[in-house]
């Protein structure tokens, strides 16, 4: 029997099982997937917000507010790239400068610290590549990026390490409440745990609805993206919003904390809620609105495109806390932005939910350090000559856009939650994210995967499932 | 820091080239440094035939092509590394690369060849939308996997792009046991070199769409189909016209880029019609000392002009070491004017011409019965007759020294097609 089951590992769910990961506590995670870091996490727009977007009142706000401050020491106990480059949502003509006055009024009341209007000098001093239409801004000086699947990778590593257990390929396909208990029977077993907590991303739904009375419903919400080359990954400094509209943010042009320039996303409800398809017109989409935030975007720059799904809620606002109708059954569902940034605060909220009703003991050995696999790319040279002389692995480059050596690989693989899949590895090391795609690096990842595995190359997928990189041998089906 | 007379970066076709006819020129201290686990390049893997008919008048495959050029390195005794990495390069000639052995390197050069080659175009280029699952890949990727590996990485094929490599992978896959659908080619015509056309997809009656491309790809896990639909001139889809197809991987040959990261981290301007660096009758660069030759200066068709080329470089580099190195007369400006896209090289010095230099270039567009004409400022000093033009095959001429006797002050050389 477990104390807690966690049922979902991306930011959220991992960010409470690190948390949860302090106490006392038999906790599990489940994953359906192969890889944490899977869903909504793996593909967003890495921001994470000032918090002048949302109502006052609302958890969006109150989340935001707190989710903000707690980057900097969380980047620094688990080592994953962050950083505070700031953000300006954009307007265009003199009579939206109100829209940007509302938004400050509003980051106010949420208790949003830097936040000011500059107009159009400064904002061209900041930010030369604007485009000419360009009239003001709302600067936030506390908006930040980050890699949103390696700070999930790390939260889960560190809960791991702090004796999480994560079961993956584990999809849930029912919850039965027992008298002082739930069974949650998944493709691979039934486990029994104390308390659940609902994690589970644009299937939050799914997982309420089999317990409680009180259904919810999410609505993905398909966002798009291009991605370009990092030649021109410093078009803009901060991240570049326009006003936001109904339907949420709008489309940004933001640097990543990887380097490349982001685009995106649109915003479209979808009902299939695996379909992270892109399409013609939501890419085009995208680039058309950007063009109007930064001159020259330069769409003979783009390496890639994907899309996302924003687990969206009808309700409007997060949904965090107990069912009403089932004991011990705690949501954190309709997850939307800001809720990248809110999800250190949501642990926290949820952490004062268990301690409230488990009244857990703190654990004396609990380590909040994890540490990043070193990236050759940078290191200096010496830090360079001591780790070849260490590891000589690391002396052997696979992706040479990237620059990432073997020994990267063969860590992300042999460390705790490893990489099983191409998109695994490439989550943990950056291998096949360059400007040739994988098309040199994917040959090798294969063959290491294979070798370290054990298993054999047709068994190794891109991201589990039937996405097996190679089917047969040579000749195999020729009779 | 170590120091070399010359260092070649890349042991492909091109380096391989250019090492030999420098240590013909009796330099001793080279060094070629390669990143994958053998010689050879991309030749190792292009297991057809019909490598050397210009050179040796045979054909052979790519390896054996390789090998000819390999034996001759190892008889020559050519220093070279194998597993290693350049990962940076400056105008100082200083080269940071890194194995396992020698852990990081840095190493000083006399004259530096850049022999990097090029890589393929991804699916990003194109931004082509739909599903981001298993089964598409580029058709080089997947001539590692069935070549190089022994496996194939699907058995239904769409290829998009009727490049060289696609035309050739549409048979290879064909031949190892996998069905290929068809070729869908953007353009009106194809890139791929006309024999490639006829001995890999006519031969095996797998049809070839010209103004045609992929707009969608489906698929959760792994493909299951692309929307494949006709283009107008202007290469706009025209709606209506989609049509799925269903298959289970995509190849993409959509293009092929020279390879220039560490051209770039030593500010070398890259030109923007070939992608490569800009150089002059020696293949030399801006960079006195620094040679470019092979893909990484412009993508070839055929590898003996890869070779030549790099002969070329490797004597000029080894001159340039020994100190013989001097180009006379003036520089001239190559232009390429209407229906031409590039020029290689961009300068020529019209006292440095010996016997004659090649000037290589492509047609920007298919031209029947043509003529490629040769200006000096507004004097046409050649006019040659051509059947077919084609953006596929790298056309050469040869500028010889006869054409700048008696003329001084030329300001600009343009090449051009033109009707008569």
């Amino acid at each position: 029997m477990f104390d807690i089951t966690i049922i979902g590992s991306g930011v959220v769910g991992c960010s409470i099982a690190r948390e949860l990961a302090r106490y006392k506590l038999d906790i599990c995670v489940l994953e359906k997937e192969s890889d944490v870091a899977c869903g909504t996490t793996r593909a967003n727009s890495a921001i994470i917000h000032a918090g002048y977007d949302a109502k006052p009142g609302t958890l969006k706000a109150k989340l935001n507010a707190l989710g903000n401050p707690m980057y900097d020491k969380l980047a620094e106990e688990l080592e994953f790239p962050f950083r505070r480059n700031g953000s300006i949502v954009i307007c265009f003509s003199h009579e939206e400068i109100k829209g940007l006055e509302k938004l400050l009024d509003q980051g106010r009341k949420n208790g949003i610290p830097g936040l000011r209007i500059i107009y159009k000098d400064e904002l061209m001093k900041m930010e030369p590549n604007l485009s000419d239409e360009v009239v003001a801004a709302l600067y936030a000086e506390t908006a930040g990026i980050v890699c949103p699947y390696e700070m999930t990778i790390a939260l889960a590593e560190n809960a791991a390490e702090n004796g999480v257990e994560f079961k993956l390929n584990s999809r849930v396909l029912n919850i039965v409440k027992k008298e002082n208990f739930y069974e949650i029977e998944t493709i691979n077993e039934v486990i029994k745990t104390k308390m659940v907590i609902n994690a589970a991303g644009v299937y939050a739904d799914e997982i309420n609805n089999m317990v409680s009375k009180n259904k919810i419903k999410i609505i993905p919400r398909r966002g798009e993206y291009c991605v370009f080359d990092k030649s021109v990954g410093d078009m803009v400094k901060t991240t570049v919003f326009q006003l936001p509209t109904a339907l949420g943010k709008g489309i940004l042009v933001a640097p990543t904390i990887d380097g490349n320039l982001l685009v995106g996303p649109n915003a479209v409800d979808v009902e299939d809620k695996e379909d992270v398809s892109t399409t013609r017109e939501g890419l085009n989409e995208v680039l058309r609105v950007a063009k109007r935030s930064v001159k020259c975007i330069p769409t003979d720059k783009i390496i890639t495109s994907f899309a996302g799904l924003r687990a969206r809620c009808t309700k409007e606002d997060f949904i965090i806390g107990e069912a009403d109708d089932a004991e011990n059954f705690i949501n954190a569902a309709g997850i939307e932005s800001p809720g990248l940034t809110s999800a250190p605060a949501i642990a926290r909220m949820v952490e004062g939910i268990v301690i409230q009703k488990l009244n857990p003991e703190m654990k004396k050995d609990f380590n909040p350090i994890r540490k990043a696999i070193k990236k050759f790319r940078e290191l200096t040279n010496d830090e360079r000559r001591e780790i070849i002389k260490e590891n000589p692995s690391y002396g052997k480059i696979v992706c040479r856009c990237e620059t990432v050596t073997e020994g990267e690989v063969l860590e992300a693989i042999r460390r705790p939650l490893g990489a099983r899949t191409l998109d695994a590895v490439k989550r943990r090391t950056r291998c096949g994210m360059g400007r040739c795609q994988s098309g040199f690096c994917s040959t090798r990842i294969v063959d290491i995967l294979s070798r370290e595995l054990n298993e054999p190359i047709t068994d190794i997928t891109k991201f589990g499932g039937h996405s097996n990189i190679l089917v047969e041998k040579n000749k195999e089906g020729i009779n | 820091m170590k120091e070399y007379d010359i260092v070649i970066i890349g042991g492909g076709p091109a380096g391989l080239a250019a090492a030999i006819s420098a240590r013909e020129e009796e330099i001793e201290n080279i060094l070629i440094l390669e990143r994958e686990d053998k010689l050879g390049g991309i030749l190792n893997q292009c297991i057809h035939n019909g490598f050397g008919l210009h050179i040796f008048k045979e054909e052979l495959t790519g390896p054996e092509y390789a090998k000819r050029f390999i034996d001759k390195v190892l008889k020559l005794n050519i220093p070279y590394k194998l597993n290693t990495m350049v990962i940076d390069f400056n105008r100082d000639k200083i080269i940071t690369a890194v194995n396992e052995e020698d852990g990081l390197l840095e190493i000083k050069a006399k004259a530096v060849v850049l022999a990097m080659g090029c890589r393929e175009r991804p699916r990003g280029a194109l931004n082509i939308p739909g599903s981001r699952c298993a089964g598409i890949l580029t058709a080089g990727t997947a001539q590692k996997y069935v070549n190089i590996k022994g496996y194939l990485p699907g058995k239904k094929i769409v290829v998009l792009g009727s490049g060289d490599i696609g035309l050739i992978m549409a048979r290879r896959m064909t031949l190892e046991g996998a069905k290929v659908v068809e070729v869908d080619e953007l353009l009106p015509y194809s890139s791929g070199l006309k024999r490639n056309i006829v001995q890999c997809l006519n031969d095996y009656n797998i049809p070839l769409k010209l103004s045609h491309t992929v707009v969608d790809i489906k698929g959760k896990e792994r493909v299951e189909g692309v929307t494949v639909a006709q283009v107008d001139e202007n290469r706009n889809i025209i709606p209506g016209t989609e049509e799925f197809v269903s298959c289970d991987t995509l190849l993409l040959s959509v293009g092929l880029i020279p390879e220039n990261e560490l051209t770039r981290k030593a500010n070398i301007e890259i030109s923007g019609n070939t992608g490569g660096p800009m150089v002059d009758e020696t293949m030399e660069t801006e960079i006195p000392g620094v040679f470019a030759c092979g893909n990484v200066l412009h993508v070839h068709d055929l590898v003996d002009f890869v070779t030549m080329e790099s002969m070329e470089a490797g004597k000029n580099a080894a001159r340039y070491v020994k100190g013989m190195y001097e180009k006379k007369g003036e520089v001239v400006e190559l232009t390429a004017g209407e229906g031409v896209r590039y020029t290689v090289p961009v300068w020529v010095h019209t006292g440095n011409l010996g016997d004659g230099v090649d000037v290589r270039f492509r047609v920007s567009n298919v031209y029947r019965d043509k003529y490629i004409s040769v200006y000096f400022d507004d004097v046409r000093i050649m006019h040659l007759k051509k059947r077919i033009l084609t953006p596929g095959e790298m056309e050469t001429i040869r500028l010889k020294p006869a054409f700048f006797k008696d003329r001084t002050d030329i300001r600009k050389i343009t090449i051009k097609v033109e009707g008569e």
